[in-house]
């Protein structure tokens, strides 16, 4: 693998409550190669946006703060570099797209002006020039008649043209890293289709690393190259998309799986997970899932690492990882 | 939003009447029919009609251009005094609603203490403490206006600092005083500026009010609060003298407030049916 851009090694991100600081974000580490698609995969609240905030050097103080691990873009250290130099590297080196295309654009901006300040800014571009390029990059998200919607406002655009102006503005000063937050979870299915397509298609252009937030395991299917399940703040498993869809290790993984309702079966009941996440206030030394594990067994109450299934597939499970990959054909 | 105005009468006459008070102070050396500090002593106290329109003052000075002159340093106080006001409380406001927790707290309780006093009363404290002259007059009334605006612009900050689109900002690199000033300044202004138009009659009445007691502009210079309070010691002979005056503060401050309330309706997005 080529050197990678972005790698994020043992992240402890923690968040204060009631005095007392807890990780919501616990040893993640992960490495993403220039042009690769990294799925982040996991429910509400497991730490996928901390994560990304955390990259970002956005995680919100003073409640919050990167309490260990170390982040490496482009082979400088992020964790600890003052706040002008990230202001630096945000928009320019990595960027960010959010869940809420409605809620992100400055509503008394022009969509033209607010694309091409990331320009002026990062770029030392004049008005003018930077204006003339986000035009060009306007049209590159397909943006229909681009220099006639450059002047309106915000309201005037739907969801997905918003989330594509959200995809511009992130893309403008063409970053090495895009990490996008659920960027489709607010568009209706043949909109997300899209941008997603979108998505893709400038990644292969771009030559950038997407790492991809989702809980929308259709969507990984769709877009990554890789796949890491994040489960109550660690990464309990992760692997090429392949192997994950087809041999998924960690019991959480296969609850996932399991909980997709299937079309092509007549009428059944949705599996659900039993059990609830545990608070980031009351949180287990051994395994996370054990409480609502079927397969939780002697030895789940010790700390699980992650280890290797086969090649490049790893999961938190000392249940699956015992028999070595050999889980899916016992299945 | 200038037809949304005209929809509404109210708005308009107070429009209307701001006009001819701005036309007329812009206008007096030419609409003046007398220079106002001119005396003729032959026609003192001449009650309004023929030569002099509204009459002279004790010491045969013409009452129409006093007013017209007097407009001037009315509107010029309302006008500078509100602005600092907007620009150093405005300033203070964002901020403060920005940067949140203790600093916040501090700020915004200090602004209470400012509020507590009655603007009258703190413009009489400013004025007694530096002496009526122009400058401290825009500076006393603008003191009293500082924590009001703090407050208004204080506001909405709290919530659109919390809004995506400033995550989003941060997220492309852009400085905190960026994020402030490019993104949300712009968000605020129509509420501040809506709340200025407002503040602005309050400035011409403190003026007024300072005047009349003897610590605003000095004499001879034409203020209307000034011309009231001379008026007053001829009030049983003369009564126009205070009571033309008296009208033209009235039409102003009833103007600027008809306006304020229009832009106000017309800027609201809860009555203009918005979210």
């Amino acid at each position: 693998m080529a050197d990678p851009v972005l790698s994020v090694e043992h992240l402890r991100t923690e968040f204060r409550i009631g005095g007392a600081w807890h990780p919501a974000v616990d040893d993640v580490s992960f490495v993403l190669a220039p042009g690769e698609t990294l799925a982040l995969v996991g429910e509400s609240g497991c730490g996928k946006s901390v994560t990304a905030l955390s990259v970002m050097g956005l995680v919100p103080s003073p409640q919050g703060r990167i309490a260990g691990g170390r982040i490496v873009l482009e082979g400088r250290a992020l964790v600890g570099l003052p706040e002008p130099a990230l202001e630096r590297l945000r928009g320019a080196r990595m960027a960010m797209i959010f869940q809420e295309p409605m809620t992100s654009l400055n509503p008394v901006m022009t969509i033209g002006a607010q694309v091409a300040e990331a320009m002026m800014v990062h770029q030392g571009l004049s008005r003018r020039q930077a204006e003339a390029k986000a035009l060009a990059v306007l049209d590159e998200v397909k943006i229909p008649s681009p220099a006639r919607r450059f002047h309106e406002y915000p309201h005037q655009f739907s969801g997905g043209m918003r989330q594509r102006v959200m995809i511009a503005m992130a893309l403008a000063c063409e970053p090495a890293v895009l990490l996008a937050d659920e960027p489709t979870t607010a568009l209706d299915v043949t909109i997300q289709a899209q941008v997603l397509g979108l998505l893709a298609d400038l990644k292969q252009r771009h030559g950038m690393a997407v790492l991809f937030i989702t809980h929308n395991l259709g969507v990984v299917a769709q877009i990554a190259d890789r796949v890491a399940v994040m489960y109550a703040g660690q990464i309990v498993e992760e692997g090429p998309v392949t192997a994950i869809f087809s041999r998924p290790a960690h019991p959480y993984t296969r609850a996932l799986f399991a909980a997709i309702p299937r079309m092509d079966r007549d009428a059944q009941d949705l599996a659900a997970i039993a059990g609830r996440v545990p608070s980031l206030d009351a949180m287990p030394t051994g395994c996370r899932f054990a409480s609502r594990c079927p397969q939780a067994q002697v030895g789940c109450e010790r700390p699980q690492v992650l280890a290797p299934l086969d090649e490049a597939h790893v999961a938190r499970c000392h249940v699956a990882t015992a028999v070595r990959g050999n889980w899916h054909q016992a299945d | 939003m200038f037809g949304v105005c005209l929809a509404y009468p109210a708005t308009t006459i107070g429009a209307v009447l701001c006009l001819i008070v701005v036309a007329g102070a812009l206008l007096a050396p030419w609409l003046a029919p007398f220079d106002p500090n001119d005396q003729h002593i032959i026609d003192r106290l001449v009650p309004p009609g023929g030569d002099y329109l509204l009459g002279t003052d004790a010491y045969g000075r013409d009452v129409l251009s006093r007013i017209l002159w007097g407009a001037r340093i009315s509107l010029a106080i309302a006008v500078s005094s509100i602005t600092v006001a907007i620009v150093i409380g405005g300033t203070i406001g964002m901020v403060s609603g920005y940067v949140g927790g203790q600093i916040d707290l501090i700020i915004m309780q200090t602004m209470d203490v400012l509020l507590s006093f009655p603007s009258l009363i703190l413009g009489l404290i400013v004025v007694a403490l530096l002496g009526p002259d122009l400058i401290n007059l825009v500076a006393a009334i603008a003191l009293t206006a500082i924590a009001p605006f703090a407050r208004i612009a204080r506001a909405p900050v709290l919530s659109l600092k919390e809004r995506a689109f400033i995550e989003a900002g941060r997220a492309l690199g852009f400085s905190h005083l960026r994020i402030l000033f490019v993104h949300i300044l712009p968000n605020i202004l129509s509420e501040v500026l809506v709340m200025g138009s407002l503040w602005m009659a309050t400035a011409v009445r403190t003026e007024a009010s300072l005047s009349f007691i003897g610590l605003g502009v000095k004499p001879p210079t034409a203020t209307w609060g000034g011309m009231m309070r001379e008026g007053f010691e001829n009030i049983l002979d003369a009564p126009w003298l205070s009571i033309w005056p008296g009208i033209a503060i009235l039409l102003l401050v009833l103007g600027l407030n008809m306006v304020g309330d229009g832009l106000r309706d017309a800027t609201d997005p809860r009555l203009r049916g918005e979210t």
